[in-house]
C-alpha cells in the first residue's frame, strides 16, 4: 500500500520533470523570445525574485478557493440531502437548481461586482456558484444508490434517524460525495481566478492580467504555474482525506482492472 | 397430500410466527400487484421452515412482513403473540446478496450488530471471532467485502446475523448466487450452526433440494398472488448428512416436492 502510494506519486512527478526538460531545451534551441515563451528556469527564476509579492497574492487567491470550496460543501451537501429525501424538494427546488447551471455564471460575474462591489464577497459567491452543483449532483447520487438491503439490514438491528444516516447512508455515499468535492475544488479554483481578472487589486488572477497587460510573460506564466500547484495541492488534499475515510474505496478504485 | 396445511391444529401458543390471512398489495405504476393473498400459517419455535415457490409469488414479501420491514395490507403477523408494526429487532437477516457493507471490513460488519444494538464490544468480537473461525473465515477479519469470494461474502453475512444471538433467523436465498459445490458446503456448515442454537429459521428458497436438506417442515407456495400450497414434513434424522442425502426417503421427498410443482404446472416436461 505504502510502496503503491510512492509509485502513484512517483510517476507524475517525472512526467512533469520530463516535460520541462523539454520545454527548456526546446526554448533555447529554438531561441524563441522570452516574450513568447519563457523557459522553465525563467520562470522559476522570477518566482525566486519576487517571492513574497507572489505568496501575498497567492494567499488572498487561496482564501476565495478555500471559502468558495467550503461554501459549496456547506451547502450543496444539505442540498443533496433535501433532493434525496423530500420528493416536494426535489419537485420544486431541484429543477430550478438545475436551470440555474444552464446561466453562463462566467457571464453573471461583472453582475456581481455591480451589486456586491470590489471584495471578497463577489468572488466567493463565483468560486460558490462555479462549483457547488457538483457537489448536489454527486452527493444525490451517492444518497440515493443505497441498495435497499443494506436499509434494511440496519433497521433490523434497530438503526433509525440519526443512527441509520451516520452509520449506513452517509459512509455509503461517502465515495460519490468525495468525487463531488474534489470537482468543486477545481471549480472553485477557477471561479477565484475569473473573480480576480473581472474586479481585483490582489490575488493571482488581477496579476496574471497586470502582468499579460505588461507584456512580463516572465511573470504571467509564474503566476499561472503558482496557481497550477495550488490547484494541485489542494486536490490532493480533498483526496488525501478521501483516503482517511473511505479507504474501503480508494483501495477498490486502485484495482487495476477498474 | 392435497389437503391444506395440517398445522392448523397445533395451539397458536406453540408458534413462535403466526400469520393470518396475511395480505400484501403493492401499487405499481400500472396499477396493483397482488403480492399475498390471505396467507394464513405458523412457525413453530425452533424450526426450520424453508418457502419453496416460484419466482414472484411473494416469498420475499413474506419475509419483509415478519421482519417488520413492510406492512401487510391486510391481516396481521404476530411473533410470540405480539403483532409486528415496527421493525423486529430480535433477528438476524441474510440476503440473497449485497448485504454486507462494503465500508467495513469483515469484522466491522458483524461488529455493527453491537455498535447499532449498544451490546458490549469485548464479548460481542469475542464472539464474531469465533463464528468467523467456525465459517473459516478467521484470516479476512480485516478484509473488505470486495475482497472476498462471493461465498465467504455469505457466510459473513450469517456471521452477522448470528453474532448477536437472536432466536429468530431471516434468510432470504442466501446461497442463490453461489456455485453448487459452495452451496452444498454452506447448507452443511448452516445446519451444523443451527443445530448448536435450534433458533426459529425462515429459510427462503430455489431448490428443491436444499429445502428438504435443512427443513423439518417445506411450506410449498402457489404462484402469484402467493398462498400457502401445502406445508410438508420432512422427517429425516439430523445432521443431514451424506447417507441421509443419498437416502431413498430423501429423494421421495424431492419427488413429492416436483410432482406437486408439476401439477401446478410451475415444472412441466
Ligand atoms: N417494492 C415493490 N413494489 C412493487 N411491487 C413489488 C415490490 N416488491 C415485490 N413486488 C411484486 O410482488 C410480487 C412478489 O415479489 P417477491 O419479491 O415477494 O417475490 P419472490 O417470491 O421473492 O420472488 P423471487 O423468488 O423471484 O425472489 C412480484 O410480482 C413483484 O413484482
Ligand atoms: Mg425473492
Amino acid at each position: 500500500m505504502k510502496s503503491q502510494l510512492w509509485k502513484s506519486a512517483l510517476s507524475p512527478v517525472i512526467g512533469i520533470s520530463l516535460l520541462f526538460a523539454v520545454w527548456e531545451i526546446g526554448v533555447r534551441v529554438t531561441n524563441v523570445s522570452v516574450f513568447l515563451l519563457p523557459p522553465p528556469s525563467r520562470i522559476f527564476q522570477e518566482i525566486w525574485t519576487h517571492g513574497p509579492m507572489l505568496m501575498r497574492h497567492a494567499s488572498s487567491t487561496l482564501g476565495i478557493i478555500l471559502a468558495g470550496f467550503a461554501l459549496s460543501a456547506i451547502i450543496g451537501i444539505p442540498l443533496a440531502l433535501a433532493v434525496a429525501f423530500s420528493p416536494l424538494f426535489r419537485r420544486t427546488v431541484y429543477p430550478m437548481l438545475v436551470f440555474s447551471q444552464l446561466v453562463p455564471k462566467i457571464a453573471l460575474a461583472p453582475l456581481f461586482v455591480i451589486w456586491l462591489g470590489f471584495g471578497f464577497l463577489p468572488k466567493v459567491l463565483i468560486a460558490f456558484l462555479l462549483s457547488f452543483f457538483a457537489v448536489v449532483l454527486q452527493s444525490v447520487v451517492g444518497f440515493t444508490s443505497i441498495r435497499p438491503e443494506q436499509v434494511r439490514v440496519a433497521r433490523s438491528m434497530g438503526a433509525k434517524g440519526a443512527t441509520l444516516f451516520f452509520k449506513v447512508r452517509l459512509p455509503q455515499a461517502l465515495p460519490n460525495i468525495f468525487a463531488g468535492l474534489k470537482l468543486a475544488m477545481a471549480s472553485s479554483a477557477i471561479g477565484a481566478i475569473v473573480g480576480e481578472f473581472i474586479a481585483s487589486q490582489r490575488g493571482l488572477g488581477y496579476l496574471v492580467l497586470v502582468a499579460n497587460g505588461e507584456m512580463n510573460t516572465p511573470l504571467s506564466f509564474a503566476g499561472m504555474l503558482l496557481l497550477t500547484l495550488m490547484g494541485i495541492v489542494l486536490y490532493f488534499a480533498v483526496e488525501g482525506v478521501e483516503r482517511l475515510t473511505t479507504g474501503w474505496h480508494v483501495s477498490q478504485r486502485l484495482n487495476p482492472a477498474l | 397430500m392435497t389437503n391444506p396445511a395440517p398445522e392448523a391444529a397445533v395451539p397458536a401458543a406453540a408458534m413462535h410466527i403466526t400469520a393470518s390471512k396475511v395480505g400484501k398489495i403493492y401499487p405499481a405504476h400500472d396499477g396493483e400487484v397482488v403480492a399475498l393473498r390471505e396467507v394464513s400459517f405458523g412457525i413453530r419455535a425452533g424450526e426450520f421452515l424453508s418457502m419453496l415457490g416460484p419466482s414472484g409469488c411473494g416469498k420475499s414479501t413474506f419475509l419483509l412482513l415478519v421482519a417488520g420491514l413492510e406492512a401487510p395490507t391486510s391481516g396481521e403477523i404476530a411473533i410470540d403473540g405480539q403483532r409486528v408494526t415496527e421493525p423486529v429487532t430480535d433477528v438476524g437477516i441474510v440476503f440473497q446478496e449485497h448485504g454486507l457493507y462494503d465500508w467495513r471490513t469483515i469484522l466491522g460488519n458483524i461488529m455493527l450488530q453491537g455498535e447499532i444494538r449498544r451490546l458490549p464490544l469485548g464479548p460481542l468480537e469475542v464472539r464474531a471471532r469465533e463464528l468467523l473461525r467456525r465459517t473459516g473465515l478467521e484470516e479476512f477479519a480485516a478484509k473488505y467485502p470486495h475482497e472476498l469470494s462471493g461465498g465467504m461474502r455469505q457466510r459473513a453475512a450469517i456471521c452477522r446475523a448470528l453474532v448477536h444471538d437472536p432466536s429468530l433467523l431471516l434468510f432470504d436465498e442466501p446461497f442463490g448466487a453461489l456455485d453448487a459445490l459452495t452451496r452444498v458446503q454452506m447448507q452443511i456448515d448452516l445446519e451444523k450452526l443451527w443445530l448448536q442454537r435450534r433458533q426459529t429459521v425462515l429459510f427462503i428458497t430455489h431448490s428443491i433440494a436444499e429445502a428438504v436438506a435443512l427443513s423439518d417442515r417445506v411450506a410449498i407456495m402457489s404462484p402469484r398472488p402467493g398462498q400457502i400450497d401445502e406445508v410438508l414434513t420432512i422427517d429425516l434424522p439430523r445432521p443431514r448428512d451424506k447417507a441421509v442425502v443419498a437416502s431413498k426417503r430423501f429423494a421421495e421427498y424431492c419427488d413429492a416436492i416436483t410432482e406437486r410443482f408439476m401439477a401446478r404446472g410451475i415444472i412441466q416436461y
